[in-house]
């Protein structure tokens, strides 16, 4: 293993981190729920009553980041390498994993570890040894 | 506009803005970490790592507490059993996540930045999310 210290950025990770943290921490101490975004979505298709408002509420807070981060400055790159296919592929297996998992970077990775819920520790291993694992045989074995 | 709608869209919006500013809503970058083997990125870990240590004393405290401040319940998983869903959904959310770079939050925020190709994926994201929904509501029909 190598690190690539040019493409580093502790301090940046460390601040957008607690930022992330603090907007879990607000769901949760003020509308008593879980900041997964999996669940958010996913549980807009059950349409229980008096769930959809604060779900919708929450996507259009993060819809609207990129406008709100543009009035002060440039927004940061967004470099998406990944052809159609392959995005339709990706996005069709993170809709139905996250909701047959229960969660996701967000859910079991930020706010489940952050209860120490061993659920989402097993989650998040799983996860992370899944993006381990394709990323290792799509850029190492496959050389694409 | 209710206060609980306008504090879950703070929410998002706080969200959002951490994803944009640790990097993490650009996929090249998520790559990257998960690139083992290859010229690694340790950001996303002290992404999460933020945001757990910022989590956490929340998370513990409106526990305690057990109502939200707006003095609603707390919705919060209950569940500690690991069964298999739990372990091949995330598999299967990890692959995804290894194919493109994008979990659901910054799939979303991208969409936000104008991004096609991000809209591609988080449309196809929540086509897996309503596949997973009709095979729940049909297996439940079935059972029933």
């Amino acid at each position: 293993m190598t690190i690539d210290w040019s493409a580093f950025t502790p301090l940046s990770a460390l601040a957008g981190g607690a930022l992330i943290g603090l907007a879990s921490a607000l769901l949760l101490s003020l509308n008593g729920r879980i900041a997964g975004i999996s669940g958010i979505v996913g549980g807009l298709f059950a349409r229980t009553a008096g769930e959809t408002g604060w779900r919708l509420a929450f996507i259009l807070g993060l819809l609207a980041a990129p406008a709100l981060w543009a009035l002060f400055t440039a927004l940061p790159p967004i470099r998406i390498e990944a052809g159609y296919p392959v995005l339709i592929a990706a996005g069709l297996l993170v809709g139905v994993g996250t909701r047959y998992g229960a969660g996701c970077t967000s859910g079991h990775g930020v706010c489940g570890l952050s209860r120490l819920s061993p659920r989402s520790l097993v989650a998040t291993l799983a996860f992370m040894g899944g993006g381990f694992a394709t990323v290792y045989v799509v850029r190492h074995l496959l050389g694409v | 506009m209710n206060r609980s709608l306008f504090s879950a869209f703070l929410a998002g919006l706080i969200f959002g803005v951490g994803l944009l500013l640790s990097g993490m809503a650009n996929p090249e970058k998520v790559l990257a970490f998960l690139d083992l083997f290859g010229a690694w990125d340790p950001s996303l870990g002290l992404v999460m790592a933020g945001a757990i240590c910022v989590g956490m004393p929340a998370f513990y405290l409106t526990g305690k507490r057990g109502k939200s401040l707006f003095g609603g319940e707390l919705k919060l998983p209950e569940r500690r059993d690991i069964d298999r869903r739990l372990v091949l959904g995330s598999l299967t959310f990890g692959i995804g996540w290894g194919l493109a770079g994008f979990c659901p939050g910054p799939g979303i925020v991208a969409t936000g930045a104008g991004e096609f190709r991000a809209l591609v994926f988080a449309a196809a994201m929540v086509a897996g999310m309503g596949i997973f929904r009709v095979i729940e509501s049909r297996r439940a029909t079935s059972d029933g």
